[in-house]
């Protein structure tokens, strides 16, 4: 098990990530931030934080998605769902996924199409915090990324949160 | 996260973590429901079909809804007008239609035990929408999702069932799926639509006096007085009943509390319900309907994916 990210430098990477953010959306005026459950969550959460003493909070638009009905593996067995919650509308928006760990981009995949059906942003952009490179198995690169790493297909990328699992740290297993 | 069972033959078979289950995941279909596009790809690649052997509107007309919303591909059988008119037996019938890739049976028939007797000679997963007097699953589940909804859950809610309690399957599954979730029911009608043993055998109350069993409610579910049983003995008249199980909105503004009217459907208005209370602002009949997609959605959605895993 090798660390990759630990508290502080998580802390450091998140801030950096809110500020790159800002710069492409200053104010916030046209632009949604949309977090992937579950795990996408507890990221997006820690940007808001961020977002919150950067920007008037009255401009921060963010909403939850659930990507599981729009899985490509239902047949495969069934997934734990989540709660979907975009309360305002995404027509004519800049929408930023946020996601913790991007790997194959079958999940962001999914989260597209899912988008999609909540109307007809005027572009999406996609923020991760660790990018697996080279094992994508779909045409799908982030704008905004945490940290990237060369992984094998038998690791594992574990993100921990305090929120969830008491200690904030990003492992390799 | 799956269900204890392949099939939904009945509330009997399941689990009441089944049931949760099944509630959770309709709440989650229910917010798709409101959504600028109403329809998830799930089950793109899965085939139902309704069989119906007996009439229904609201029952297949939700079913099919919830097909369409999942993506599912479907085929409608009706028996008036196919081959079971020329005297093909059930199981033929059923394993044409298999032998064209067919996932899954959404069934009705008049027969108790048609969905149980299917399921053991068939590979595809079956939802039964209601077998003679046996179950409707379905119904009761969608009965709970609207209570759930409407008083925040079932443990220790005091629910109602009133009317034709011997004749009705939404009676039976709404009494086994009750039960099994800690709420209290109480069986109320006339003493020949209540069968004898139903006490000791489900452990409910009876009441024969409709106005005792509306004032010990949180919920009063009034089942339909089916008329294609009016040649048989069991009440005197439609007016007689009316007058002594009927329910209407002076009744229930004389009860000193505001309790919850469900109903099943079809309405006979006038007999068991009358109008001014089926139409009030206490009624969730139509939020019973809406909810009803969502709960047939889940239903599909979990057993979709049991149904694959085992066929591999």
């Amino acid at each position: 098990m090798k660390t990759i990210l630990n508290e502080q430098q998580l802390e450091i990477t998140i801030q950096r990530l809110t500020h790159q953010l800002l710069e492409n959306h200053l104010n916030l005026e046209n632009t949604v931030l949309i977090g992937i459950q579950p795990r996408g969550i507890y990221f997006s959460d820690r940007i808001i934080q961020h977002l919150k003493t950067l920007v008037n909070p009255s401009h921060i638009r963010y909403g939850k998605l659930d990507i599981t009905f729009y899985r490509d593996d239902v047949r495969t067995g069934l997934h734990e769902l989540n709660q979907t919650d975009i309360p305002f509308s995404i027509e004519n928006s800049q929408v930023i996924l946020v996601d913790d760990v991007l790997w194959t981009g079958r999940t962001i995949r999914a989260a597209l199409d899912a988008l999609l059906d909540f109307g007809r942003p005027s572009g999406v952009e996609l923020c991760v915090l660790i990018d697996r490179r080279f094992s994508r198995q779909l045409p799908i690169q982030a704008d905004y990324i945490g940290k990237s790493i060369d992984s094998i297909i038998t690791q594992k990328v574990k993100v921990y949160w305090k929120e969830k699992d008491g200690k904030d740290e990003v492992t390799l297993l | 996260m799956q269900l204890s069972t392949k099939h939904l033959l009945g509330i009997r078979d399941l689990q009441p973590g089944d049931i949760q289950l099944i509630l959770d995941t309709a709440t989650q279909f229910k917010e798709v429901l409101q959504r600028p596009i109403k329809k998830v790809p799930t089950l793109r690649d899965v085939t139902i079909v309704n069989l119906f052997y007996e009439n229904s509107t609201r029952t297949r007309i939700s079913f099919e809804l919830a097909e369409k919303r999942l993506s599912a591909d479907t085929i409608n059988f009706t028996a008036s007008g196919s081959s079971a008119a020329k005297g093909e037996t059930l199981l033929d019938t059923v394993n044409n239609i298999l032998s064209m890739k067919v996932d899954m049976v959404v069934m009705r028939h008049s027969a108790s035990g048609a969905p149980h007797f299917l399921s053991k000679h068939i590979p595809a997963a079956i939802v039964n929408a209601g077998d003679g007097i046996n179950e409707h699953p379905t119904q009761a589940l969608l009965d709970a999702f609207s209570i759930r909804e409407k008083l925040g859950g079932l443990t220790g809610k005091k629910i109602a069932i009133i009317g034709d309690i011997m004749h009705s399957r939404v009676a039976l599954s709404n009494i086994y799926l009750l039960k099994k979730m800690g709420a209290e029911v109480t069986l109320a009608g006339p003493p020949t639509l209540i069968p004898v043993h139903i006490r000791e055998a489900f452990d409910v109350r009876v009441e024969y006096n409709l106005r005792k069993a509306l004032e010990w409610c949180d919920v009063a579910n009034v089942l339909r007085i089916q008329l294609e049983r009016q040649n048989q003995p069991l009440f005197s008249s439609l007016r007689e009943y009316s007058l002594a199980y009927g329910i209407n909105k002076r009744l229930l503004d004389s009860l000193g509390k505001e309790i919850v009217i469900m109903h099943p459907g079809p309405i006979n208005r006038g007999v068991e319900l009358d109008s001014d209370a089926a139409d009030s602002k206490q009624s969730i009949i139509l939020h019973q309907v809406e909810n009803g997609v969502a709960v047939r959605m889940a239903v599909l959605y979990l057993l979709a994916g049991g149904a694959s895993r085992s066929a591999q």
